[in-house]
């Protein structure tokens, strides 16, 4: 049984730490587009688990922020669809120079913020700044850290000169917010140029969205938005079947969704995700440094009997730490596939025919301890004994992200395209292969998406070979909503919620 | 009386010093920094350190403190780490929910549980009065969150007639909406602070009438009704108020459960973020309101027994016989 007491501490602080690395989301369609009408003034009401921090996502604002601002009241030169593609908002084109050095943004026309000011080179200019500057806590400042310079020849064209080539930088810009540069308050306050403007904040209960009768593209197609916060998955559960919110952003409680799956009054879907449970190795620290033992703990571990027992009928296994949306997605769940004997093979090859013991550090809220236990069954089939060491996302945060004082650990990594990470030799689990640094930084360096596409396919195959960690399996995007709407993001991927285009019935 | 009045009212102040210094120094104590909460998990030490600076967490501790003091000395809170908000206003708004629930609450507790406990005392023959405090055993052992649960799957869920949480983000500007999203919380906190106290009230009133006292007003002529009223009630009305008095003050943090059943924005609530996310202003400013409100319902309780019994005024503080 999940208890969701844990929730309380959990999700707290799991909002400001789930590895928000990069952020990624949908648009798009929920549901069919059902017949009869809809009422254009609707409020649209919104339960979720992640209340923003603060309104600033270069300030720490966490998921939450992204969630109920991004598309919303924010936009950025770009936006990412709900498949993951790039598609232009606030820049009406882009030239990229021979060199793929420079890039030449040409602005649309006619945009206006919240405040009434005309959107100019000069914002997106002052908002490119403030994701770098030394102050920032975006999580994009290092990918936009390649940014040389910013020129702005005239009020819509932007000039943006690269240090050295970046072929996600576009794809970046998707997470820049365009700012008002001479917006005083962003952390308790907003000022963009999105459908919609920020009514009020009432900290600990809601943060309500109202239509913004200057938008310069269609109108939402609801008047207004509230989002409403929850700490407890039961009782955004209550609010759903009471009526106090028509659609909750990310089911996180499995057991509950039968009472809304045999329900007319709800439609229950499952959209794409890219949140990896994975256990962690420090492949720094012994035994974790021998390929065998990883290779012999991933396969010693059953993912299929860990998935279902948390979550039933669905979420995927993955093989590696690619989720199907993104571009170089490969199915890999073959390699280092369940196989007991074959552990046990791999760790008396490793000099460990008498198995070993481990200390697994273990995030203290859902599903974590779960999956910690039924680790510990599983390794202790072929000899392994793990101590399992629980403790709170803090002290995740210091001990084991930080100080790397670890022997392996759990945690969820939320974002898309994270694979990357591997290539980073000073990230937590202290993966460190030559040639996949190579090939990350040659993707990234890359003149076409296939070449880039092409080298991180051989990064995946890799890291999977060496079981650079276990993925345990990816998490499903369960969203559930009255059947009076439609309209709504099905993937919201990380934490992106659109809420313009969702009609809710009278 | 107005001499123990001044001595009580320094030692409240001094007590309010003491704490003020203790929580601050215990919440340094706790692992971890408040600028990993702040920043992006690929945050470099640059990133940290600038965030160290921001919120000031680098500077020396005696300086930290003193700055908090100078703070609150004028009526300033301090403002959040994390949203940037001042937290005074975050704390009215959050006594705004808390102080309302947990005064009904206990309003609501009292009149159930003295006569009940009464009841259940003089009547302890009888089979209601057995079946009283059976009942009240089985309430101790009721788990608040469960009884939350049941409230909300009859009333709200099935039944439709309350809301099965949340609080109107107006707050008392809509307060027909927002005595709505009260009454189940209300319900569930007095239910179970009763089960309780029926305890203390009807063993309180056994040692009254088992008393000599009792019996000597009976024998001078009295009725049952008079001797209880003039002399019974008085008496055992001391040892409730110091029970009431601790009821009352750890309902109003205790009711981080209920708030979390009910998803209301109480201050417990604010509290368990506070802490998650080691934003000192916050859990500084909720622990020092509370510490002042603790102290000050235990100031109330000690004047109350002295108003009734003439025979503690000598004492500073405590209201045991």
């Amino acid at each position: 049984m999940r208890l969701n007491k844990t929730f309380l501490y959990g999700t707290a602080t799991a909002a400001t730490l789930a590895l928000t690395l990069t952020a990624c989301g949908g648009s798009g369609s929920g549901g069919s587009a059902s017949g009869g009408t809809w009422d254009k003034n609707a409020t649209v009401n919104i339960g979720s688990l992640y209340e923003p921090q603060n309104l600033d996502n270069t300030a720490g604002g966490g998921q939450g922020v992204t969630e109920a601002l991004n598309g919303n009241v924010y936009e950025g030169l770009f936006k990412l669809t709900d498949d993951g593609k790039v598609e232009k908002l606030l820049a009406e084109d882009y030239k990229v120079g021979d060199d793929g050095l420079t890039y030449t943004f040409t602005l649309r026309d006619g945009v206006k913020f919240h405040s009434g000011k005309q959107l100019t080179s000069q914002d997106v200019k002052y908002s490119l700044e403030r994701v770098i500057a030394d102050d920032s806590q975006s999580a994009r400042k290092s990918n936009l850290e390649v940014i040389k310079d910013i020129a702005t020849p005239d009020a819509r064209t932007v000039e943006v000169t690269l240090s050295k080539k970046s072929i996600s930088f576009v794809y970046n810009l998707t997470y820049v917010w365009i700012v008002n540069s001479q917006a005083k308050d962003l952390k308790t306050a907003e000022d963009g140029t999105g459908p919609y403007t920020l009514d009020k904040w009432t900290r600990g209960s809601a943060l309500s969205l109202d239509r913004f009768p200057g938008y310069w593209g269609d109108a939402a197609s609801n008047k207004r938005v509230v989002f409403h916060y929850y700490k407890d998955a039961t009782a955004l559960n209550n609010a759903l079947l009471t009526n106090a919110v028509d659609v909750v952003t990310s089911e996180q409680s499995p057991d509950a969704l039968d009472q809304f799956k045999n329900n007319p009054a709800y439609k229950v879907t499952d959209g794409n995700s890219t949140t990896k449970l994975l256990l962690a190795f420090n492949n720094r620290a012994k035994p974790f440094t021998d390929v065998k033992v990883r290779q012999a703990v991933s396969a010693a571990i059953d993912d299929k009997k860990l998935l279902q027992s948390v979550w039933g009928e669905y979420g995927k296994l993955i093989g590696s730490m690619v989720p199907p949306s993104d571009p170089w997605y490969e199915d890999l769940t073959k390699v280092n596939a369940h196989d007991p004997d074959r552990a046990r093979k791999l760790l008396a090859e490793a000099g460990y025919d008498k198995g070993f013991s481990f200390t697994l550090d273990t995030p203290n809220y859902d599903p974590h301890p779960t999956a910690a236990t039924f680790i510990k069954s599983e390794l202790a089939k072929v000899g392994v004994d793990v101590k399992i060491n629980t403790i709170t996302s803090d002290e995740w945060y210091t001990k084991v992200y930080k100080n790397r004082d670890f022997t392996a650990t759990l945690q969820e990594h939320v974002n898309d395209r994270d694979l990357v990470w591997y290539g980073n030799p000073d990230f937590y689990w202290g993966y460190d292969d030559k040639q996949v640094t190579r090939w990350v930084q040659q993707a990234e360096e890359a003149s076409t998406t296939d070449e880039q596409t092409e080298l991180l396919k051989k990064v995946n195959r890799k890291t999977a070979e060496d079981a650079a960690s276990d993925w345990l399996y990816l998490y499903p995007q369960i969203v559930v909503a009255s059947s009076k709407l439609s309209g709504y993001p099905v993937n919201g991927l990380n934490s992106q919620f659109y809420a313009y285009d969702i009609e809710k019935k009278g | 009386m107005a001499r123990y009045l001044l001595r009580r009212l320094a030692f409240l102040l001094v007590s309010l010093g003491l704490a003020s210094v203790v929580l601050f120094a215990l919440l340094r104590m706790l692992p971890g920094d408040p600028a990993n909460a702040l920043t992006a998990v690929g945050a470099s030490p640059e990133q940290i350190a600038a965030a160290r600076q921001a919120i000031g967490s680098d500077r020396p501790l005696p300086e930290q403190f003193t700055h908090w003091l100078g703070q609150l000395a004028n009526g300033d809170l301090g403002t959040s780490f994390v949203s940037s908000l001042p937290v005074g206003p975050e704390v009215t708004s959050r006594l705004n929910v808390t102080v309302p629930l947990t005064l009904a609450a206990f309003v609501l507790a009292v009149l159930i549980a003295v006569p009940a406990g009464f009841v259940a005392a003089h009547k302890r023959h009888t089979w209601y009065g057995a079946l009283l405090n059976g009942v009240s055993q089985l309430g101790i052992a009721v788990p608040v969150f469960w009884l939350g649960m049941i409230l909300i799957a009859v009333f709200a869920l099935n039944a439709g007639w309350l809301p099965a949480g949340g609080f109107p983000p107006d707050g008392w500007s809509e307060p027909a909406e927002a005595i709505r999203a009260l009454v189940l919380p209300v319900a569930t906190i007095a239910l179970v602070m009763s089960a309780s106290l029926i305890r203390y009230v009807r063993s309180a009133t056994l040692d009254v009438l088992g008393s000599d006292y009792l019996r000597t007003a009976r024998a001078l002529g009295a009725s049952f009704g008079r001797a209880m009223w003039r002399h019974g009630l008085r008496n055992a009305s001391v040892p409730v108020i110091s029970i009431l008095g601790i009821e009352l003050a750890s309902t109003l943090l205790g009711a981080v459960v209920v708030e979390s059943v009910y998803a209301l924005p109480g201050l417990g609530s604010l509290l368990a973020t506070g802490i998650a996310q080691h934003d000192y202003p916050v859990v500084q400013g909720v622990l020092f309101v509370s510490t002042l409100a603790v102290l000050l319902i235990g100031f109330v309780a000690d004047l109350a027994q002295r108003i009734i019994d003439p025979r503690l005024r000598g004492r500073l503080s405590g209201g045991a016989r």
